[in-house]
């Protein structure tokens, strides 16, 4: 499947294998799927795809099982939560697996994204693998969102009335999308019904969808913390340059999971409820409105965001005159929030920077580290209150974000001076782990790390 | 290299109970260790049953608790109550029962399978109690950081806790309904009467039954009821992170020697 030149190819071996693999050549798939030639210097940060995948599968493991003790109601939702985690055996132990899970699919898929970005993953020729990724973002947002109303807790269905809200911003068309989106006026039981049914679908299509990620990026070959690619001349040239990904990867890979999933199950078992909204404890009522809705912490710097154009920010009365009331204060904020993903999305072509990596590019650097304090800022903007300062704070953090990607990136590949690149992984590597000594009298040194 | 992004990252989780702590103004909560707080904590049976008490005799009057089965209290690791105690309990309490009369439906007393009733009776509409001690973990601190409940254990229990106690003695009229004075109910004024007052319920076990005690108690029970599996969680936790453990050392062994030939090469350029 991989451009990169290699020899190590499957053989069927038995008559069965043989009589398979004319039919159905699907040992041959996995095989060559195993054995991609992989850049020998990935760092750690090259885990969390492996972490991510295997967090899908909890996650849809886990859900399937709940989703056959949960009631898809507004009267039985709630209860049927209280059932599972009371009298469906080790119901509890799947519930909040699957809600910490989320946070630990956000968690890696935060890291992953960073690294990507950090590292020029996105770029030529990796566009579509990076294009994929946000699809598969996206859709983990619409599912975690949909997931956390079904419990019918007070966040649920506030959350709910917020969010589908957004799309109610829409001039025009608005008001009748949201009551198509929702089923009715407000939200309720055909609601939680509709949420109850995407959210069991979308996982799949998730699903689907890393299966593409994965081709994608099997097809151009992975990254590397150098942005060096592979050498393709020949196929020793590739072999110095690579490993196959099983056995070296797939056990590097699985030690880094064993040690996050250590932490993930302190989280489970000791303080399950730390990453929730207590108030999500407490039965939806329509009557009665939090103090404060809040989404969970995944969602705060775009809800930071949202939050930043009031209608006070001289652009926002700008844009609201200039289109006759069209665009308001809560309609910018709502097309801000998109635009933040947009651009994120668009970073292929944003970023004209020839060098791959960040490691080489000094100001880029600076821009980027940036970036990931703008991230963590909104991030705790978006938590607090909607009164001053944070809604100043909000606004900066966003106008960092966009000019991260619509300015910064832009500028950089034209007056920033890369550092020299390594002439190829190999060299990299080999800097990164020189030569022993070989001691000729006695036996062979044992390397301390 | 990447390590500040993974401090970044973990510190955005960090942040994540702002979220939690963002709810109102905060009352005074008091600390108190419950036995039940860190990784080996357990429920006290004892304190539990007493709790049991407190809940029937004084808050049952007014408020329900209609996700909580009676058997439940039999259950390991709760108030482990007898099945014939509990079968005497739950009998003392009416519950709606739709297939009695014809299918027009009737009180009649609870059985041991049924829930603790639901309470709609009470004036003003006192909320339930199932999963209270949960509902109420947002109100900790310090500035709504959550690292009290992190460090420290506090939560719902501690809030249920500071309320039953925090009454000052004043009262108000509003509209028609009386509100009083309470130093931990945000916003300070709640519509809840004060109820403990020394010696208002005699504890089985003979334990003196004051303020402070019968407070704790049912803040006790109260955590059980919204929580019963905890001890099942805790222990979860604990193999499972030793499994794991064993298991992440083998792994990395696994991996150095796995890599060695590859990082080590014997100079053959």
């Amino acid at each position: 499947m991989s451009g990169i030149p290699h020899d190590d190819h499957y053989e069927p071996k038995t008559g069965f294998e043989k009589w398979l693999d004319a039919r159905l050549p699907i040992a041959k798939l996995a095989y060559d799927t195993l054995m991609i030639p992989t850049p020998k210097n990935l760092n750690w940060m090259w885990i969390w795809g492996v972490v991510l995948t295997f967090t899908l599968v909890l996650q849809i493991a886990t859900g399937i099982a709940l989703a056959m003790h949960y009631v898809p109601s507004a009267d039985g939702a709630f209860a049927s939560v209280e059932h599972i985690m009371r009298n469906v055996n080790a119901g509890w132990a799947l519930r909040y697996t699957h809600a910490v899970g989320a946070s630990l699919f956000f968690f890696a898929v935060y890291l992953h994204i960073f690294r990507g970005l950090y590292y020029g993953s996105y770029k030529v020729p990796r566009e579509v693998t990076w294009i994929i990724g946000m699809l598969i973002y996206v859709l983990m947002m619409a599912t975690a969102f949909m997931g956390y109303v079904l419990p019918w807790g007070q966040m649920s269905f506030w959350g709910a009335t917020v969010i589908t809200g957004l799309f109610g911003a829409i001039p025009g068309i608005g008001e009748p999308l949201q009551t198509w989106l929702l089923g009715g006026p407000a939200v309720g039981d055909a609601t939680v019904n509709r949420f109850f049914s995407l959210h069991y679908l979308l996982p799949f299509v998730i699903l689907a969808l890393v299966v593409v990620h994965i081709w994608a990026f099997h097809t151009t070959g992975n990254n590397n913390p150098t942005g060096v690619e592979v050498r393709r001349g020949s196929v020793d040239e590739a072999k110095r340059d690579t490993v196959p990904f099983w056995p070296y990867f797939v056990i590097k890979d699985l030690f880094a999971l064993a040690v996050i999933l250590v932490v993930f199950f302190a989280i489970v078992g000791f303080m399950p409820n730390y990453l929730g909204h207590p108030d999500n404890y407490v039965q939806a009522d329509p009557l009665v409105t939090p103090t404060h809705i809040v989404p969970e912490w995944y969602f705060l710097p775009f809800y930071a965001i949202l939050r930043a154009f009031t209608d006070d920010v001289w652009i926002v009365a700008i844009v609201d005159f200039v289109t006759a009331g069209i665009i308001d204060a809560k309609f910018f904020g709502v097309l801000a929030m998109f635009g933040s993903i947009v651009v994120l999305a668009l970073v292929p072509w944003l970023d004209t920077s020839r060098v791959r990596s960040g490691r080489y590019r000094p100001m880029f650097k600076i821009a980027f580290w940036l970036f990931v304090l703008d991230f963590t800022v909104l991030t705790w903007a978006g938590a607090m209150p909607a009164e001053e300062p944070y809604p100043s704070i909000a606004l900066i953090g966003t106008a960092y974000w966009f000019a991260y990607f619509l300015v910064i990136l832009p500028l950089l590949g034209v007056f920033e001076t890369p550092e020299d690149e390594p002439e190829s992984i190999e060299a990299a590597f080999d800097s990164d782990h020189p030569v022993k000594a070989i001691d000729q009298t006695g036996p062979a040194a044992t390397p301390a790390e | 290299m990447f390590r500040p992004i993974a401090l970044a990252a973990a510190a955005a989780l960090a942040l994540a109970p702002l979220a939690a702590g963002a709810a109102g103004e905060t009352g005074h909560v008091e600390d108190i260790d419950f036995s039940f707080e860190g990784m080996f904590g357990t429920y006290d049976k004892a304190q539990l049953q007493r709790g049991t008490q407190v809940y029937v005799e004084v808050c049952a009057s007014c408020h329900g608790m209609k996700f909580v089965p009676f058997r439940s209290l039999t259950e390991p690791g709760g108030p482990e109550f007898t099945e014939e105690q509990v079968k005497e309990l739950a009998s003392t309490f009416t519950v709606w029962d739709p297939t009695l009369f014809d299918g027009e439906g009737d009180f009649r007393p609870a059985s041991f399978n049924d829930n603790f009733p639901e309470n709609n009776l009470a004036v003003p509409p006192a909320p339930d109690l199932s999963v209270m001690a949960k509902a109420r973990a947002g109100f900790h601190g310090p500035y709504g950081t959550g690292l009290n409940q992190l460090f420290k254990g506090m939560g719902g229990p501690e809030y249920i806790y500071s309320m039953l106690i925090g009454f000052t003695g004043e009262d108000m009229e509003m509209a028609g309904s009386f509100f009083y004075e309470n130093t931990a109910f945000p916003g300070g004024w709640i519509s809840m009467a004060p109820q403990l007052f020394d010696d208002r319920v005699i504890y089985d076990d003979g334990t003196p039954a004051t303020e402070e005690q019968m407070a704790e108690d049912v803040s006790a029970f109260l955590m059980w009821a919204a929580e019963p599996k905890m001890m099942q969680r805790k222990q979860m936790g604990i193999t499972a992170m030793l499994f794991l453990s064993v298991f992440a050392v083998l792994l990395y062994l696994t991996n150095k020697r796995l890599w060695m030939p590859v990082k080590h090469r014997e100079g053959d350029g």
